[in-house]
């Protein structure tokens, strides 16, 4: 099978503070990857140095190594900038651009240079679609991304990343904020789209990772305990505290 | 592509870091030039012959400003003892007693009183305040109680909305604090909200002077600008603004100098006032 | 002898109220002063005709139109160095003992009296770069002037922008100064408004800084080495040399309105951004 991002004994420091102790792990590409563990365990801190969004925080050392499609990120001299052209983010709360639903999607192509209406018109409906949003869209797209509902901006978000057309997508506990409703929406675009994407779900919520993640990976305190396929992780956890975690023990 | 964005972004940073060290040029420009000009003639004359000297006759080599130092400390604080207490209590009932509609209203229009030119408080002092005090006390009227009047008035605004800032910060729970031991409004106000605001209404206060002693315009009207020191509240005085302002449009040499040198005094007051200020801002941050 | 502490409190609440509304009353004393003396007096004619014998008759046209050049070039100076200031101490660097010097630089410069700007403006432009008195002359020290408030509010609209949005905007692979131009500065822009208005009407106001370096000669300035005279200026001249009580409140009715409605319009500006926000 085919590795998209590929982690060597990552150790990330806030100040000094170790918060990622040593973690080594394979993604695979057109699967959905779940990270689960409970606060603190270092999963959200993984995927910000997958898109480098880790270099907005202060005082932070980087150690080891993370390629994607074999280029290193971290000590390559590939940008911040190209790098997240790759990777689209979603962020736990739904944060709309103070601007419209249109304007939102729009916004990464315009960075990229795009400027062809036809072609804008084209990615923004696109990429509606993908989040399953289209429908209810169609005909708002001018309205303020403001007043959409919660679970409309989450999606909006979504479509979002994808109009910058990525290869790897990475959610951060989207579904956190939302109704049953609103994450099964999403939870459906996740999985048309992972024909097309490599995606990574981290999520506090186990039965959404069982429900929707091919493979899984338990984090704790800063280490990855348990990685596998997820119907194996689930129903064979090698580690006590993988089992602890999943049965509710703790989390 | 992304290589010229980057390119961009490197001169977009020196641009704005340029723009951000422009406002250090400034200061230094002003201090500089300031300093070039009046520094000489405290070399020539001497510091104290200028500080400490009576007499002002600038064509005729004497260079004293000491009435005038004495006259701007004089309606400094005879502006601060109109305008602090009238702000203070202003400051006071704005933050703890009015509704938040009558806020919405008097704050703004307490800080349009800063709006107002200073030529037009001066204006109107010469006007109504300068007979009324010649009538009813005596003198020409142009004097220290008529500047310490329209400067009372004048500094009002700066009072207010920093010491309304300072009281406003004093946390909630203080109060309720006070309250709940049977304390009345008053008292808890008197005892522990003005007490714990005191650093932010003391800088209040010196902002109010350095406004004062800054003022130009409405000094010269209503001032009376003679040279001596002032011995009543109803005697005419001039002020180290009012000196420059009189005589800068036509002196020449050593009398230019002599204004710059009253510039330089009023530099050093200034700067001075200035960070007493600060100092105490920042230590009721820090609190 | 005791007095109740409750009728003290109702003596104090009575006692602050009645000077809060002294003070307001002052500002209704002044404005209602000038409106009634210099309505009057005040027509089309007035606003739109050349002043002659000094002032005693005709109008202000010319004092208008440099007080709007005054005004409206030091904006436009002072409004991108300002900005620009604030965005470097904002989004370009932590703090520092750099940004400290900066800021105390900033401070200082709003601390520094207006006569001393005209003092510096006289030396430096006027005489030193021998611009004369000049429309350019008073343009650059009211850019020094005003910049301090241009600064310090358009930081203050800076930081109220939430960090998300600038999160949000670099996860779509924006630079940092794309996340600048097209998110961070039209969340801020109101705020940034706000500031420019106040510091229009401070430089419409002005006369110390500007009677010194753009001097007070009363023809209409066509270009920027051209003295004139503000509206401010005009105002203090004829009310000084008593030239003409008639004119002088005529002149300082439109210098009031004009400033009021500025602060007016910021203060209406502001309120609609803090309602946005909480």
């Amino acid at each position: 099978m085919d590795i998209k991002i590929q982690v060597e004994n990552l150790k990330i420091f806030f100040d000094k503070n170790e918060v990622l102790k040593g973690v080594s792990i394979d993604v695979y590409r057109n699967r959905i990857t779940g990270f689960m563990g409970p606060a603190g365990s270092g999963k959200s801190t993984l995927i910000s140095a997958f898109n480098r969004m880790i270099d907005f925080e202060e005082d932070v050392k980087i150690e080891g190594k993370i390629y994607i499609d074999g280029v290193d990120i971290i000590n390559g001299d590939i940008d911040g900038v190209s790098l997240r052209r790759q990777i689209g983010t979603v962020f736990a709360v739904p944060i709309p651009l103070p601007r419209s639903v249109f304007d939102n999607i729009a916004y990464g192509p315009r960075l990229k240079g795009i400027t062809d209406k036809t072609e804008l018109n084209e990615l923004v409906r696109d990429s509606l679609k993908k989040a399953f949003l289209w429908d209810e869209m169609k005909d708002r797209l001018s309205m303020s991304a403001l007043k959409l509902s919660g679970g409309q901006q989450q999606r909006l978000c979504l479509a979002r990343s994808l109009a910058l057309k990525p290869e790897i997508i990475l959610l951060d506990e989207p579904c956190s904020g939302l109704d049953p409703i609103s994450t099964a929406k999403i939870e459906d675009a996740l999985n048309e789209l992972k024909k097309e994407f490599t995606i990574i779900l981290v999520s506090n919520n186990t039965k959404q990772i069982a429900r929707i993640s091919d493979y899984s990976a338990f984090f704790y305190m800063g280490e990855l305990i348990e990685y596998g396929p997820t119907e194996r992780v689930f129903t064979f956890p090698s580690q006590k505290q993988t089992e602890d975690y999943i049965s509710g023990k703790f989390g | 592509m992304i290589k010229t964005k980057i390119d961009k972004e490197f001169i977009v940073k020196i641009i704005l870091t340029t723009f951000a060290f422009s406002s250090l040029l400034f200061l230094f420009l002003i201090f500089s030039f300031i300093l070039f000009e009046g520094l000489p003639l405290f070399l020539k004359v001497g510091l104290k012959k200028i500080i400490f000297g009576f007499k002002w006759a600038p064509t005729k080599g004497s260079f004293g400003i000491f009435p005038m130092i004495i006259s701007s400390f004089f309606v400094t604080f005879g502006a601060l003892i109109i305008g602090a207490p009238l702000g203070l209590s202003c400051a006071i009932y704005l933050s703890e007693y009015s509704g938040k509609k009558m806020k919405m209203f008097l704050k703004p229009a307490l800080e349009l009183l800063a709006g107002i030119p200073s030529v037009v408080y001066g204006f109107l002092g010469v006007i109504y305040i300068v007979p009324i005090i010649r009538n009813n006390f005596g003198g020409a009227g142009f004097s220290l109680l008529a500047t310490s009047i329209i400067l009372g008035v004048m500094i009002l605004p700066t009072i207010i909305s920093i010491s309304f800032d300072a009281i406003m910060s004093v946390p909630k729970t203080y109060r309720e604090g006070s309250f709940a031991m049977g304390a009345t409004k008053w008292q808890t106000i008197y005892k522990v909200v003005v007490p714990s605001a005191r650093s932010g209404i003391l800088a209040s206060f010196i902002l109010g002077m350095g406004r004062a002693i800054g003022e130009t315009m409405a000094v010269i009207m209503v001032a009376g600008n003679a040279l001596k020191i002032p011995t009543s509240i109803l005697d005419p005085l001039r002020t180290l603004t009012g000196n420059i302002a009189l005589e800068l449009a036509y002196a020449t040499g050593d009398h230019r100098m002599g204004l710059f040198s009253t510039g330089v005094v009023l530099l050093v007051i200034i700067m001075i006032l200035n960070y007493i200020a600060n100092f105490g801002i920042k230590r009721r941050v820090i609190k | 002898m005791r007095i109740n502490p409750r009728i003290i409190d109702k003596a104090v609440k009575v006692g602050l109220t009645s000077q809060a509304f002294f003070t307001v009353g002052i500002l209704v004393a002044i404005i209602a002063v000038i409106f009634f003396k210099g309505f009057p007096n005040i027509n089309m004619e007035f606003i739109f005709s050349f002043p002659e014998d000094m002032g005693r008759h005709g109008g202000i046209f010319p004092s208008i139109v440099g007080t709007i050049l005054i005004a409206l070039l030091s904006i436009l100076l002072a409004t991108p160095l300002g900005v620009g200031t604030a965005i470097y101490l904002t989004e370009y660097t932590k703090e520092s003992r750099l940004t400290k010097i900066i800021r105390f630089g900033v401070e200082s410069l709003a601390g520094i009296p207006s006569i001393l700007y005209g003092l510096f403006g006289f030396i430096f432009f006027v005489i030193k770069l021998k611009m004369g008195w000049s429309l350019l002359a008073g343009v650059l020290t009211l850019t020094i002037m005003i910049l301090p408030t241009i600064i310090r509010t358009s930081e203050e609209a800076i930081k109220a922008v939430p960090r998300n949005l600038r999160i949000v905007s670099y996860s779509l692979s924006a630079t940092k100064w794309e996340t600048v131009a097209k998110v961070v500065l039209p969340s801020a822009f109101p705020g940034i408004l706000t500031g420019i208005m106040l510091s229009v009407g401070r430089a419409v106001g002005e006369t110390a800084a500007t009677i010194f370096t753009m001097g007070s000669s009363l023809r209409l300035p066509t270009s920027l080495m051209d003295s004139g005279r503000t509206l401010a200026v005009h105002f203090y001249i004829l009310a000084r040399e008593g030239i003409s009580m008639e004119k002088a409140y005529a002149t300082a009715l439109v210098l009031v309105l004009s400033i009021l409605s500025i602060n007016i319009i910021a203060y209406y500006i502001m309120n609609k951004v803090i309602s946005k926000y909480s």
